[in-house]
């Protein structure tokens, strides 16, 4: 086999223990996003219009419906031959096996799935962001700067840096240091969980760290700080477009709504750049002379009576007569009954609200969970 | 039903479809938003358990390819069986040729497979049908032909073979087609029957000097043929010329027909575009229409059909209309009975009313 310049390796197997209900059954990357995609979505399609056609995906915690979507790859266009899309959870070797214990730890055990490649550079990136990003750019920038490490990262909310990796550079962008969550961040720089190392240095590093017990295993605790400590050339990727960490239903909510605003700084109809995903093959959504849809993004597959505003409905939905969904987010199948009333919510995949149910408020955002029944 | 195997023949195919089959065959027509007439023959197919397709092809066919691809979109794409397509075999016809010398040309492929029955059809009968009770209709008349027909009330602007079939169910006679055609039974052009007899008779109808299957092979044989009707009684659209096709698109704003026809248990495969959901933005107007992914509405759409990739700008008004894939229409436009075809642009502030029954066409990558 030909050796391969890059390779990603795309972290799936997170828990997303802040999304409630939605995860109860499903890993956070198979969440359902913009009314048509699963979050995954939009690292899959990155790698493919970047050019990158080999991408192991690891999965650990509820993988059915995420294996399951995955499939062959086909729909990112990532059935091949040569390369294409490879799901690796974690598997027993010779002398027993163990769940995944970090991030860096998921790679390790998969060396000899790498070593297949015999490539030059790995990226290293993660299945539960919303963003469209070329990472042939970040590649470039990692040869030009001749880096054993290339972060990408981007300036954040003061007020939220404290969730991030916050990263310190010189005036070459050269990381000079790195902090993990800091109580009290002294940059809006933030690690965007995305690297690009050169697979010898990651190899040798994460072999080192697979035998450090102290270490959890995790690239922005222990991998990256570790390296920098140890004279490697560390750099940091400035990327100004769009990017959410969709971790909280707070953030799952507020990225929906940013998709509606009138200049939104992520356009899913841009033809250069689609966002790939699985067909479904609904037929065309039928909006009747009852209904009023404004500000709204529609899925195939929708029928509606009733008053849509503000709101993003994805395949499969059914809104009654004299039904009101303002700013909300409904998911795949969700059957709403006559007159009810829907507010600042996400409603899971096939829940159902009766005739007259009133959902959300105007403080919290209101999570239904997938197949909840609310009367 | 692993013993059957379809067939879709394309071969002089009536078409009155006008500027919409100017580049086109009419098996590759756009339709419902997001299919093409081809989808439903082959998705009712694949849903009956036939998984063994093969198509004869005769001309304008490049968009039918591209459309179909390797025939993935509906589970085609098959190492044992799948989609075959039988292009013509003559580099010039010098003279109309009939289907005949089409199956004859390719009665190899035939000879190679192993499927016991096979179900002759065209592409321009819009039905999501399920052909199992078909062949059990069959078995259990001894049927050598069996012929689907539907029984039709209203008119239906469309050309089409009434046929007459008597109380013991078997078809007694078949005439050309009719615009119009006022009798109660009309044949779907749709016959199921031995693969062994189809090919005795592709072979004893080239021998007389006999050129069409349907016209020749079975009507002269009629006598002789033991040929049973057998009722359809679910939707079917017959799509022919534009009156046809115009009142047939409508008739989907009827949500029950909608229903049967796309959210029976079987759905209807079509080719995948990866368009974003629609957006529908703060002064969209939509009433009673149907929209697919990709669309930008801004305007008020009422009455209308919108196909992917659609945009309809500020101000624009749009009342029983059908646009095609990536249209574009700008602020301020007045359609009303219009069909667009693929890639049309209709500029600020114009006005197109067309006829109710037969509306105004534009043809794909019009500029307007």
């Amino acid at each position: 086999m030909r050796s391969k310049e890059c390779i990603a390796m795309l972290l799936a197997g997170g828990k997303g223990n802040r999304l409630g209900a939605l995860t109860n059954k499903l890993a956070k990357p198979a969440v359902f996003f913009g009314g048509k995609y699963r979050i995954i979505d939009f690292t899959l399609s990155n790698c493919t219009n970047s050019g990158i056609d080999t991408v192991g995906v690891l999965t650990q915690y509820q993988p059915l419906a995420l294996n399951s979507y995955i499939g062959a790859g086909k729909p990112w266009d990532l059935e091949r031959e040569d390369g294409g899309v490879t799901l690796l959870p974690p598997y027993v070797k010779q002398n027993g096996g163990n769940w995944y214990s970090g991030t860096a730890d998921s790679i390790f055990q998969n060396i000899d799935f790498i070593e297949q490649y015999n490539p030059k550079y790995v990226l290293v990136i993660s299945g539960d962001h919303i963003y469209k990003m070329n990472y042939e750019l970040m590649l470039n920038y990692h040869i030009q700067k001749n880096a054993d490490v290339t972060v990408a990262s981007i300036r954040v909310d003061w007020k939220e840096a404290n969730r991030f990796g916050i990263i310190h550079t010189n005036n070459e962008e050269k990381i000079i240091s790195f902090s993990e969550k800091p109580k009290n961040p002294s940059s809006n720089l933030a690690s965007m969980g995305i690297y690009i190392f050169n697979w010898n240095v990651l190899k040798q590093n994460l072999i080192s760290d697979a035998n450090d017990n102290n270490s959890t295993h995790d690239f922005g605790k222990d991998i990256i700080p570790k390296m920098l400590g140890n004279e490697y050339v560390l750099y940091a990727y400035s990327f100004e477009s769009y990017w959410k960490d969709v971790g909280t239903v707070n953030s799952l909510w507020e990225t929906h709504m940013d998709l509606l605003k009138e200049n939104s700084r992520l356009n899913l109809n841009d033809k250069k750049w689609k966002v790939y995903s699985r067909n479904l093959n609904q037929p065309p959504h039928y909006i009747s002379s009852k209904a009023t849809v404004r500000n709204s993004l529609v899925n195939e597959g929708c029928t509606v009576f009733g008053e849509v505003e503000n709101s993003i409905l994805s395949y499969g939905v059914y809104v009654e007569e004299g039904s009101k969904i303002r700013d909300s987010v409904i998911m795949p199948n969700v059957k709403i009954g006559k007159y009810a009333d829907i507010n600042r919510s996400i409603v899971g995949e096939g829940a159902v609200i009766h005739d007259h149910s009133v959902v959300g408020d105007q403080k919290e955002i209101t999570l239904i969970g997938h197949r909840e029944i609310v009367s | 039903m692993k013993n059957v195997m379809g067939i879709i023949n394309l071969v002089n195919e009536i078409d009155q479809l006008e500027e919409l089959t100017y580049n086109r065959c009419i098996a590759s027509t756009p339709f419902g938003g997001r299919y093409r007439f081809i989808d439903f023959i082959l998705s009712s197919f694949v849903n009956s358990g036939i998984h063994k397709v093969c198509m004869f092809t005769h001309t304008k066919y490049r968009s039918l390819m591209d459309h179909l691809g390797s025939g993935k979109e509906w589970d085609l794409d098959r190492k044992q069986h799948g989609l075959r397509v039988l292009p013509p075999l003559f580099e010039e016809p010098k003279e109309i040729r009939g289907d005949l010398h089409y199956f004859y040309g390719h009665r190899d492929y035939f000879f190679r497979s192993n499927e016991e029955y096979v179900i002759l059809t065209k592409s321009h009968m819009i039905c999501n049908i399920d052909f199992d009770p078909i062949l059990k209709f069959h078995k259990d008349h001894k049927a050598q032909i069996t012929l689907l027909y539907k029984d039709i009330k209203d008119e239906q602007f469309s050309l089409a073979r009434p046929i007459k079939v008597s109380s013991d169910q078997t078809v007694t006679s078949m005439l050309d087609h009719q615009i119009n055609a006022t009798n109660d039974q009309i044949s779907m052009e749709m016959f199921l029957m031995k693969k062994d007899l189809f090919l005795d008779l592709v072979e004893t109808s080239i021998a007389s000097g006999w050129k069409d299957f349907i016209e020749d092979a079975v009507i002269k044989n009629l006598d002789i043929l033991n040929v049973y009707g057998y009722k359809f009684t679910g939707h079917l659209g017959i799509m022919n010329t534009v009156q046809s096709y115009y009142k047939n698109s409508m008739d989907l704003l009827n949500m029950s027909l909608y229903q049967t026809l796309f959210q029976q248990s079987y759905s209807i495969y079509t080719k995948t575009k990866d368009e974003a959901p629609a957006t529908y933005k703060s002064n969209a107007l939509v009433s009673n229409s149907l929209v697919t992914n990709g669309c930008i509405i801004e305007g008020t759409v009422e009455n209308s059909i919108l196909f992917r990739g659609v945009e309809v700008g500020k101000g624009a008004r749009l009342k029983n209309c059908i646009i095609m894939p990536n249209s574009v229409i700008q602020q301020n436009v007045i359609l009303e009975n219009v069909i667009l075809d693929k890639h049309v642009i209709v500029n600020m502030d114009k006005e197109i009313i067309g006829d109710p029954k037969t509306p105004y066409i534009a043809e794909k990558l019009k500029v307007i």
